[in-house]
């Protein structure tokens, strides 16, 4: 093969155009910031269960350390976990190989992605060390805080510039910047690139929600890109876009925010859903129920992402009548949804269920949605939001959402295609520990929270001293109690980590398809070679085909004639 | 293994133009949400149509008709570039890469007497908008002459045509943008 010829280390591993190594590249810097994200929340809900108390690891939390924590924390989590390790890691690795072609139809433009990102992520840890520290005001970045507020101390130009609030704006820019880049790689290469006889409806689902997650990013940033413009400028150079003392208006930030801000939940449940779609079908040995409608469903709600925004401004005083249009349109969202999962248990209903570590974390997946979507019902009426707005109960509901979705859709990928990709196997008894701790430590730093929300318990409040019924009694046990859990979260991730450096150390042992799966990546071999193919295969059936009748096998791979 | 194993164009649009038209609709979604920002606030008040009456109608209207014209010059680049005419190529984008240049001149006359009214960044909220909308714009502009510099060095000596066709694309996109602009901050008074 022509592409055996040494490559040198800087150019196989960093600037590397090799779509698996930028995944890969893409993954362990998603790890990385989920690593410092985990520590920022291990020390402000240590703070918030022990009050006042040095923190091992840390020392004293100031009030204003505990507002950046908890901002650069959700920050992190979203932009800097979610969208490299869902969108970017799996695209990336998963499309060119689902399609069956050589690599990304832009590899220079895929490889400088990766490093604008690598870039985005500096300037957002840079933020820390800057006077006045990283930003603040809350992850959602609104004005007045962020624009002229105590955030931003000293009005000159330099200070502005380099001050924790802008440069929040130009590390979520840069970030923007990466994701559009591959944004259009990957809709380009799945246009362009599939192989012969992959025609639209023979293509995995996985790769129809990473490219419908994409074109809603891309179609819903725009607008924050121009109000994050015009946020710098009234940081910067002190304009007034955002200041109704001059004429502008802060609420005109909320909407551009959200416009973008909801859409981007789906941004990040769309590619987990997809990877749930090819590994429940492998572990039930039953085809995908209703693949076609499952894309549909999914144009459906990309449409309706963008209509459901407000829903996050029913208390920043909105027409009541704009009211109604949002909460309608947020209850039918759930529609499609709905008919996602059902079409999960559909699958699941009568296989032969084989209860494999990639099953268990789709599965739990399945459980811990369900409570999130569940609430998520709740918030959406405007009744309802506007006594729950900023509570724990909000708080509790989006973590009961995108942690399954960010982490548990992350597992179920990692340990569904960790053989594929490194060519060595995972050692399963831990891999059952990971999971079962993790499910149950989950559960028991979140689910006290919902009555401290239902109680009133409002979120981003550094000491509840000033609130009798919180700063003490059952309440403030709940807090010990998740503190706790959060704790052994965090440390049964070491667990996982064990895990990938023991069976890093040993020798390239994984078969070429381990699972028994249908797709196109298992006909490569383990882990595949630059140009992932020897010959790119043809195919001639759809992505599902398990249990067809009449065959010997239970699985007919996609290039079997 | 070889290249030509893999058919890159299933869905018989070219890579470059596909990627390329998927860039514009996301530059579209950046200058939509600008101009959706700043209808709504002119919408609500009423007055700022006295700042907005210090525009220059007159250097607008000539800055139109000059990129106008340059679009007119990039098709006649690329219809050389169809026919592999290179002397053409180069003399029809460097005409385009000239009405650009014209443009930032004009812009720049523009900008320099009103600063010199008293009308800046942060005078009132009707030249915030102004100035960040047609800034950006002319931040498009800039970007669009360097690509098209690029692209014509390549082209010259015939390497690369079909990128004259994106970056006249490219520049019909800055063009079209500009056509927006136009009665909403010089014309509508």
């Amino acid at each position: 093969m022509e592409n055996t010829h040494k490559i040198s280390f800087v150019n196989k591993y960093l600037f590397s155009t090799d779509h698996k190594t930028i995944g890969a590249q893409y993954t362990i810097m998603g790890v990385l910031m989920a690593a410092v994200g985990g520590f920022l929340a291990y020390i402000f809900r240590y703070n918030l269960a022990f009050p006042g108390q040095n923190i091992p690891l840390f020392g004293a939390l100031g009030p204003q350390q505990y507002n950046s924590f908890v901002t650069i924390h959700g920050m992190i989590m979203v932009f800097w976990v979610g969208m490299p390790v869902l969108l970017a890691g799996f695209g990336n690795f998963l499309i060119p190989m689902m399609i069956g072609t050589d690599d990304m139809a832009f590899p220079t433009l895929n490889m400088m992605s990766f490093w604008i990102f690598f870039l985005s992520a500096v300037i957002l840890l840079a933020s820390f060390f800057v006077p006045g520290g990283a930003f603040g005001g809350g992850w959602t970045m609104y004005p007045p805080l962020s624009a002229n507020g105590y955030m931003v101390r000293d009005p000159n130009f330099l200070s502005a510039l380099l001050s924790g609030s802008s440069l929040l704006i130009l590390a979520v820019a840069l970030e923007f910047v990466a994701m559009l880049m591959g944004g259009i790689n990957f809709l380009v290469t799945t246009f362009n690139k599939r192989t012969k006889g992959m025609t639209a409806f023979r293509v995995p689902l996985v790769v129809w929600y990473i490219n419908i997650a994409a074109v809603i990013f891309m179609f819903s940033v725009g607008p924050l890109v121009a109000g994050a413009f015009m946020l710098l400028f009234d940081v910067v150079l002190g304009t007034g876009f955002y200041d109704p003392a001059r004429g502008g208006d802060p609420i005109l930030f909320q909407h551009l925010f959200w416009f973008f801000g909801h859409p981007e939940v789906y941004v990040l449940l769309l590619p987990s859903l997809g990877v749930l779609a090819e590994v429940i079908p492998v572990f039930s040995r039953k085809p995908l129920f209703a693949y076609k409608k499952l894309v549909y469903l999914a144009l459906l709600s990309a449409v309706l992402s963008v209509v459901v925004w407000a829903h996050h401004q029913f208390i920043a005083g909105i027409d009541p009548r704009m009211a109604t249009f949002f909460s309608i349109g947020t209850i039918i969202i759930s529609i499609p949804f709905a008919g996602i999962f059902l079409s999960f248990m559909a699958t699941l209903w009568g296989g032969s269920i084989r209860f494999k570590l990639p099953m268990l974390w789709a599965l739990g997946f399945i459980a811990l949605f369900l409570i999130g979507g569940l609430t998520g019902l709740f918030l959406g009426s405007n009744a309802f939001d506007i006594y729950a707005h900023d509570t724990y109960f909000v708080v509790t509901h989006f973590h009961y959402t995108l942690f399954p979705d960010i982490f548990f859709g992350f597992f179920a990928a990692f340990y569904f295609w960790f053989p594929k990709f490194s060519g060595r196997t995972l050692n399963n008894t831990l891999g059952h520990l990971h999971f079962w701790l993790t499910f149950v430590f989950f559960n028991c730093t979140w689910f006290v929270l919902f009555f401290n929300g239902l109680a009133g318990q409002h979120r981003r409040i550094h000491d509840y001293s000033a609130f009798s019924n919180f700063s003490g009694g059952i309440y403030q046990t709940f807090e010990k109690f998740s503190t706790i859990g959060a704790i052994c979260l965090i440390l049964t991730q070491f667990i996982f980590l064990i895990n990938v450096i023991m069976s890093m150390s040993k020798k390239k042992n994984a078969v070429k398809n381990p699972w028994e799966a249908t797709t196109l990546e298992w006909v490569a071999d383990s882990p595949p070679p630059h140009g992932n193919f020897p010959v790119m295969p043809e195919v001639f059936r759809g992505p599902y085909d398990y249990s067809v009748p009449g065959e010997a096998k239970d699985f007919l791979p996609q290039n079997q004639q | 293994m070889s290249n030509k194993e893999i058919n890159l164009e299933i869905s018989h649009v070219p890579q470059g133009r596909l990627g390329l038209w998927i860039l514009i609709a996301g530059e579209l979604m950046i200058f939509g949400g600008l101009i959706a920002c700043y209808l709504l606030y002119r919408i609500r008040f009423p007055e700022w149509a006295n700042d907005a009456a210090h525009t220059s109608t007159l250097i607008g209207a000539i800055n139109t008709i000059v990129l106008l014209s340059s679009s007119f010059t990039v098709v006649k680049a690329h219809e050389a570039a169809q026919k592999r005419d290179y002397k053409n190529i180069t003399k029809y984008m460097t005409i385009t890469i000239f009405c650009g240049l014209l443009f930032l001149v004009f812009k720049s006359i523009e900008y320099i007497t009103e600063i010199h009214e008293g009308h800046t960044l942060v005078s009132s909220e009707f030249f915030s908008f102004y100035f960040l909308m047609t800034g950006l714009h002319g931040l498009h502009v800039v970007a669009g002459m360097v690509t098209m510099l690029v692209v014509m060095l390549g082209a010259r000596k015939g390497e690369n045509l079909h990128r004259v066709e994106l970056a006249g694309m490219y520049w019909h996109m800055v063009d079209l943008i500009w056509i927006f602009l136009f009665p909403l901050l010089y014309i509508a008074k």
